[in-house]
């Protein structure tokens, strides 16, 4: 008996873009025509690769093509990518909800897949019977469902209603009994696609605990998709990174996250030297933004509390040789474009004085307060009396959750914009 | 590398004849929670719930009494009009319905299937039980009319044939569960389909001897197109049986018969090709 739990093995799926309906008819006899003459399927050479980036000449795009990864018994794998990369698409051939169009995927142990919560609910059942009939669905029989019937009421908290048909439910309480009932599956594989975005965010600390409970606790072989990437690295043992439909790493889950973040590089070094919506004299002009950690070392996630520092290069057209008072601004904006806060030299003892061999300016902040979302920065400068250069829009981050306050809990989004340290006594 | 034993092998095809019918029996729970969820949803908030059962094949056979019998003059083979029409009804229901039903079940449940596997064969196959279900009960109808007029008048001669009446229901269940499979996988590509059966049905009404006995056929022309018709031989032969009137051989119920089991296998492979990868089209 091999500890492999699954095997894929030259993996693709090809699909037609545009309209289905025109000309189907016409290609499936041009296909079944090539197959009674033992030929290559015509429409699957054409295929290329997915990159929905850039417009591509054939109707066909081979959505996975060529993947190979193993996973072991017990492990707990996460598989990453951008939107688009094929996550989804290898979900669905794992589940068997659509066939590949080449290779195999090998498989020891029963499977079962969470890509949604509530699959099959019937809005006229009621709670009891919905457990029943998307328990049956999701593989489980009618004893199985009956000798854990009480705990999945119990975990969903919605025992008052159970009789109760689902459209009467809040959407919260529909939400907590649908993944109730996934919780409770017993499979030796379980497949599980973001249903973790559920909920508020106490429930959601219950089912990222019962996932863990899941893998860890009864040594199951999970595979997980998630753009959470601190619920990724939380759980996940190993990790396999798609680009393109094709894979790009497999490997340990920490190291799988840097390669996520280096592809996504661009994202935290932006390139300022080309942009034309600025305004100013051009005394000096902005050319990049880099964020560093506390080693110096550049980084491409920024977590809630984290230490780092940013570092503004610019390009110096000051010809004198004198000192000229200057004034660095980088605002941060939320989505809304609320303006969030401000790093300043402005809130500096002295005056701050540039010359016409400075280079670039450095920020650090020890602690970082925001929370996660997403966020905008504009960054300002003037020389003397006169605007130098302002982008209002310089560039976008992400911060994810993290452990503001050591404390072992993150910071989700919902308890707040930023965090403040402090301490609380009882007297 | 030793000799690994893998439970299941996922790849693009499946060998033709793999109906995985282990599979569904595996998931049998699930199908009488289809059926049940069928019902409940069905009448949950309707007044007169399961009466619906009755109401709906009475009307029909008043309907045809009138247009056919009365307005029309057809002839009834000189049986009682109200018993020779829901015999017809009663039977053609079943397989009228379960065939609508069964071809729409890609299109219908696409969400469903799109997300989570489970044979698909369990939801076809429920569709027949929970029709299945709804005959007996307006079969029951069928029975109390029929005694009726088996007790109170000698117009009807019921004879041994009916021995034979849960065969000819099997043969039109499994004959609507092809059709319909065939229907619903060729749907999920050309949704013209989908209208073409729609009249279709009612089409081949007129094609099988329910309005009509098969006797008052004399054009040999016509005749030969009912009788191609399999499913005549089994309406035909469960009006023989319970009201004695009509025309019974074995040569045309075996005929219907091994069409059935051709369209039921065909229906199966096609159905089984489709499921895997229709998600990509519907």
């Amino acid at each position: 008996m091999s500890d492999v739990a699954i095997k894929v093995e030259n993996l693709g799926k090809l699909y037609r873009l545009g309209e289905v309906g025109t000309g189907t008819l016409s290609q499936d006899l041009n296909r079944w025509w090539a197959q009674v003459r033992g030929k290559e399927d015509p429409f699957a050479k054409i295929g290329e690769a997915n990159d929905r980036t850039k417009k591509g000449s054939s109707d066909f795009v081979w959505s996975l093509k060529d993947v190979n990864f193993e996973v072991k018994k017990g492990e707990v794998l996460g598989i990453i990518g951008r939107n688009g990369a094929g996550k989804s698409t290898l979900l669905k051939i794992l589940s068997k909800v659509t066939a590949p169009t080449t290779g195999k995927i090998k498989v020891d142990g029963r499977i079962a897949s969470l890509l949604e919560v509530g699959t099959g609910f019937h809005p006229e059942l009621t709670g009891r019977e919905n457990i029943f009939l998307n328990g049956a669905i999701l593989g489980m029989s009618k004893t199985e469902i009956r000798a854990k019937f009480d705990e999945i009421v119990d975990f969903s908290g919605v025992e008052r209603y159970i009789d109760t048909p689902v459209k009467r439910y809040s959407s919260g309480m529909y939400v907590r009994l649908a993944f109730a009932v996934s919780a409770f599956l017993e499979p030796e594989i379980l497949i599980v696609d973001e249903v973790l975005a559920v909920g508020d965010a106490e429930f959601q600390k219950k089912c990222l605990g019962r996932m863990k409970d899941v893998s860890v606790n009864d040594g199951r072989t999970v595979l997980f998709v998630s753009h959470n990437m601190a619920a990724v690295q939380q759980l996940c043992t190993t990790g396999i990174l798609l680009k393109n439909g094709q894979l790009f790493y497999d490997g340990e889950v920490r190291k799988t996250l840097q390669e996520y973040f280096a592809m996504q590089k661009n994202v935290f070094e932006s390139d300022l030297g080309s942009r034309t919506d600025r305004k100013g004299t051009g005394l000096i002009k902005f050319t990049s933004i880099e964020f560093y950690d506390s080693h110096n070392q550049p980084i491409y996630n920024i977590v809630t509390g984290q230490q780092l520092s940013l570092k503004l290069k610019f390009e110096n057209n000051i010809q004198d040789k004198k000192d000229h008072n200057v004034r660095f601004d980088v605002i941060i904006m939320d989505e809304n474009e609320n303006m969030i806060s401000m790093l300043t030299t402005f809130y500096q003892h002295n005056n701050t004085y540039i010359h016409s061999d400075s280079a670039y300016y450095t920020i650090s902040i020890p602690k970082l307060p925001l929370s996660q979302g997403n966020y905008t920065l504009g960054i300002y400068c003037k020389i003397d009396e006169d605007e130098a250069d302002w982008i209002m829009n310089a560039m976008e981050f992400t911060v994810e959750e993290g452990d503001f306050f050591n404390c072992g809990r993150v910071m989700p989004r919902g308890f707040g914009a930023v965090a403040i340290e402090h301490t609380i006594q009882l007297h | 590398m030793q000799e690994e034993s893998w439970t299941e092998v996922i790849q693009p095809r499946t060998r033709l004849l793999d109906l995985g019918l282990a599979d569904v029996w595996r998931y049998r729970d699930l199908v009488m929670l289809f059926v049940r969820r069928d019902f409940v949803s069905t009448y949950k908030q309707t007044v007169l719930g399961p009466i619906w059962f009755f109401i709906q094949p009475l009307l029909t056979t008043i309907t045809y009494y009138i247009i056919f019998g009365r307005v029309a003059n057809l002839s009834t083979d000189a049986l009682p009009p109200l018993v020779f029409y829901i015999s017809g009804v009663t039977i053609w229901n079943y397989f009228a319905q379960t065939l609508t039903a069964t071809s729409t079940v890609f299109r219908d449940n696409a969400a469903m299937f799109g997300k989570v596997y489970f044979p698909r064969l369990t939801m076809p196959l429920s569709i027949v039980i929970s029709n299945l279900v709804r005959f007996a009960i307006q079969f029951g109808l069928f029975l109390l009319i029929w005694l009726y007029y088996v007790v109170q008048t000698d117009a009807i001669h019921p004879n041994w044939l009916i021995a034979l009446t849960p065969a000819l229901i099997a043969i039109m269940g499994l004959m609507s569960l092809g059709l319909g499979m065939i229907f619903s996988a060729l749907t999920t590509k050309y949704r013209d389909l989908a209208m073409l059966l729609t009249f279709g049905v009612q089409l081949l009404m007129y094609a099988t001897p329910v309005i009509y006995p098969l006797s008052s056929i004399t054009n040999p022309k016509y005749k030969l197109i009912i009788l191609a018709n399999p499913m005549s031989s089994i309406v035909e032969t469960f009006r023989y049986a319970f009201l004695g009137s009509g025309t019974f051989s074995w040569a045309a119920l075996a005929y219907s018969a091994v069409i059935t089991l051709a369209v039921l296998l065909a229906g199966i492979i096609i159905f089984n090709r489709v499921q895997k990868s229709f998600t990509d089209t519907v």
